[in-house]
Parts: C-alpha cells; structure tokens; sequence
C-alpha cells in the first residue's frame, strides 16, 4: 500500500515528466524559462496549483457530473490559479510581471488538465494529491534543467549570479525562443536515445 | 566462349559515375577561387578561419558518428565542404572560435540529429550563420577593410543607412572583384561567378535555381531600388548574394528535386531577400531567404509532381 503511493508520488518526476516524457504544457515552459529565477517561481506556482486542483477535483468527482466535467474542472483550476496570481502581485510584483501573461494561462495548462480528467477524476483524494505534487515537482525540474541550460549559455549566469566571468560571450540565441527548442530537442533527444539503449539491452 | 561474354543483370543498366564523394569534390574546388581571394584580400587570418571550421566540422561528423554507432562518413567530403561555407560566411575579424562553434552546431544538431547527410531539412551552413548571427551579433557584423583591416560597412549596411550615405558606396568594379567589407569569402562575385559556371558546366549543379534567383532580385532591385543607382546590379553584387544563389541554395538536399520547382524556389528565394534587404530590419538577407525556401521546399516538390508518362487528368479522364 506504502509502496503504490510513493509510485504515484514519484511517477510524476521520472517515468511520466509532464515536459520530459508527456510532453505537455509547453508554451509557457518555454517562454518562462529564459533565467532560472522565472522558471523557479513558475514551478512553485504549477506545484501548488496542480496539488490543489487534483485533490479538490478528486473530492468533489462524485458530485460533478459527467457531461460538464470539464468546465467545472477549468472553474476549480482558474479559482486557483486567481490565488496565486493574486498573490504574486501582492508580494513579489517584480516576478509577477516579468512572468505575465503566463500565470494567467495557468489555466489552460494541459498538465494540470490532463491530470485532473486521466487521474483526479478517477482515483482518491489521497493518491490524487500525491500525483498533483508529483507531477508538479517534475515540471518544476523539468523547467529549471531548461532554464539553467538557457540561462548558463545565453547569459553567463545561474539564479542571476554570474558564473562564467564578464569576457564570456553568451550565445544570445539561447535566451531568445530559438534556444527554448533547441535545448527541448536536444534534451528530448537524449532521452529517447538513454530509453532506447535501455531497451535494447 | 560466346556464352562467358553474356553478362546476366537486373535493373538498373545504366549508371552515372557521379558520386557523393565526386560531387562534393567539385563544389569545394569552385569554391577554391572564392575562398582564395577572401585570404588573398583579408590576408592569413581568414586562413585560419577556414581551417578551424573545416576541422571542427569533420571531427564533429567523427565523433557524432561514432557515439551514435554508425559508420563514419567523413571521407564523403560533405562535412568539409558545410565547413569551409561556414568559414567563408564570417566576416575576418570575429573571433577565431566562432566558426568551430557554428560547425559543431550545423554539423551535430542541424545534419546528424536530424539523420545525417541527405536528411536534413535546411541548409547546416546557414541554419549555423543564422544562429551565429542571432547569438554574437556585434561579432558577426563587425566588418573591416581588405588589405588594412579598418572598421567599414557592407554596401547593404551603407544603403539601408540612409540615401545621403549612398556617396559612400564604393565602385561596381571593386564589388565585382571583391575589394569591400563583408564576410570572407562572400565578397568576390568575380570568383564566385567562376566556381558557378564551372560547377554549371560539370552538371553538378542546376543552372534553374542560380538562374530564377539572380533574375527575380536584379529585376525586383531595378524596379524598387534606391534612385541614383544601377540598383538591379548593386544589388547582385553586394552582400552574400553570389556565394547563396551558387552554393547554398542550390545544395541538392534542401532545394526542390523537379525543374519546376526549381524555378519557384529560386524565385521565392529572390523576392524573399529584395523584401528583407529593402523593408526588414536586416541589412542583408540571402541566408535567411535561403532557409525559408528549404523549409518550403517539400511543400513546392509535392505541387509540381510531373505528369508521368500516359497519365490523364483527372479533368480530361471523362
């Protein structure tokens, strides 16, 4: 019984990676992660709004009826989604309007929606919960692996620190949207090949 | 005795003796001429430019292959020649490393990720100067003299300026021979003109494609081009516009395979740079016009299929 939740838990973070391996919910994961800063906050919001989001829809999935599941599952997300947006503005303003638009569009988050139809609406309150912070936590990685790759080349820097000295000559393209498919592809890329050498063997 | 003559074989009879190996030996040596001049008027360093991504890129082709358990094809020649354009397509003064890493990038990402040669999508030498251009872009448009080495602009750069700048234009005979800014081995339209013919004349290449392109952007230059000048042959002669319609966008994987399409991708590539040259934010636009046709390039093969032999219409099949 132990050993089902902890799968659940960490199912989100390796096997099934909403950006890695489901390969959903992509636009803001690659507009957000330009510096790791943005990519952090992002993460920390989709954590607690997938966490919230699964264990609400899986409360209530009795009482919501079939047929409109899904406008009653954007009304429980976009409630959510208000309280971090609202919360943001009010302590850190900066991130907030550097991150935008993006945490409006929270809401139309595929893996928060995709999470709550394949998994919430059909599972307890208890592994639904554990499968919203797991897979919260994989995107969160998932966007700070992308973010320190962009930022690292497109600006010499981690969480904003300089790491490479002054003279380096930051590869601009990595922090504009070319780079964001460019580090996607190729890190993809290396996953199939790693999954497919596995395979083999 | 008559019998052992009688040689017994399946299709296909007849075969042509170009090969990959022979066809890349070809375009490298008319480029030869284009490149010589570059070292001739920018002097050892650009030399060095060459070589370094020449070597980069064939010893990323090796080890890309050889981690991807495949057999290594460096022989072929194709890697040297993505790495001599990659070295002719940066201007003498930006730093030595910068053409290694644009060979690394169209070499791994551009051609080996996406299957290696004949399977890429776009041109590695350009997706690699677009690349370069977008993340260094003071290095790549840091533009010096022949000979002396002092800061100047391109042509293209000295025109979008302004039309009081246009004085500074310098002569049509000096943008024949090559004795203006630019990148290394862009600047001799002269010597590029000869590798073009050559390679024309050996039927490694399709005279449609240089053709349509040069044509559309002399005309398109005529018609819209500044007042004052010559500007359907300014605009032949400046810029990367000899060494794209020649080498770049006639290279056989990312250009259309059927005649037809040939002349609309060469033409799509000249309205394309007329449009970025005399409306965009760029000074010089072959490289980017160049890849935006090899994206269409699928799309334009699929559109002029030709008729095979015996087939009706389905029109005329009443």
């Amino acid at each position: 019984m132990q050993n089902k939740y902890l799968k659940t838990l960490t199912n989100g973070i390796f096997s099934e990676n909403p950006v890695f391996r489901l390969v959903l919910g992509m636009c803001p994961s690659l507009a957000v992660t330009t510096a790791v800063d943005n990519a952090f906050w992002m993460g920390v919001m989709v954590i607690f709004v997938l966490t919230f989001s699964n264990m609400f829809i899986s409360m209530l999935r009795n009482l919501i009826p079939d047929k409109i599941r899904i406008p009653s599952f954007i009304v429980i997300i976009a409630t959510l989604v208000t309280v971090v947006d609202l919360v943001m503005a009010a302590y850190m303003p900066a991130m907030h309007t550097t991150l935008g638009i993006f945490i409006p569009l929270i809401v139309v988050n595929c893996i928060i929606l995709a999470r709550a139809e394949s998994f919430a609406y059909k599972n307890g309150v208890l592994a639904s919960t554990l499968d919203g912070f797991g897979m919260g936590v994989g995107y969160m990685l998932a966007v700070l692996i992308l973010a320190a790759i962009r930022e690292l080349l497109g600006n010499g820097s981690f969480f904003g620190i300089n790491l490479l000295g002054a003279g380096f000559p930051a590869a601009k393209v990595m922090v504009q949207a070319p780079g964001a498919f460019i580090t996607l592809g190729v890190i993809l890329g290396i996953i199939k090949l790693m999954s497919d050498r596995k395979k083999a063997e | 005795m008559q019998q052992e003559k009688l040689v017994i074989q399946s299709a296909p009879h007849i075969h042509s003796s170009m090969t990959t190996q022979k066809i890349m030996f070809y375009v490298i040596s008319a480029l030869v001429p284009a490149a010589a001049a570059g070292v001739f008027y920018f002097g050892l360093r650009a030399l060095m430019h060459l070589l370094i991504s020449i070597l980069l890129a064939v010893l990323t082709e090796a080890v890309v292959q050889k981690l991807m358990h495949q057999p290594i094809t460096i022989r072929d020649g194709s890697a040297i020649l993505t790495g001599l354009l990659i070295g002719m397509n940066l201007p003498v003064a930006a730093p030595l490393w910068i053409g290694g890493v644009g060979s690394v990038f169209a070499i791994a990402l551009v051609k080996q990720a996406f299957g290696g040669l004949g399977h890429n999508f776009m041109n590695p030498a350009l997706a690699a100067r677009a690349m370069m251009l977008a993340s260094w872009p003071s290095f790549m448009t840091n533009w010096t003299t022949p000979f002396d080495g002092l800061a100047t602009a391109t042509p293209l750069a000295i025109l979008k300026a302004g039309i009081p700048n246009t004085t500074a234009l310098p002569t049509y005979w000096d943008m024949f021979i090559g004795n203006i800014g630019g990148c290394i081995g862009e600047t001799s339209a002269l010597a590029l003109l000869l590798g073009g013919v050559f390679l024309i004349y050996k039927e490694v290449i399709d005279y449609r494609i240089p053709l349509a392109y040069i044509g559309t952007v002399y005309i398109f230059g005529s018609i819209f081009g500044a007042d004052g000048l010559n500007s359907g042959l300014f605009y032949l002669l400046a810029g990367g516009m000899m060494l794209g319609s020649i080498f770049m966008a006639t290279d056989y994987v990312s250009s259309p395979a059927t005649a037809r399409g040939r002349w609309i991708y060469g033409i799509g590539c000249g309205l394309i740079t007329m449009l970025i040259r005399l409306w965009g934010s760029y000074p010089e636009g072959v490289s980017f016009s160049i890849l935006l046709m090899n994206i269409a390039a699928p799309l334009i093969e699929r559109f002029t299929i030709p008729k095979k032999f015996g087939e009706v219409s389905k029109k005329n099949a009443k």
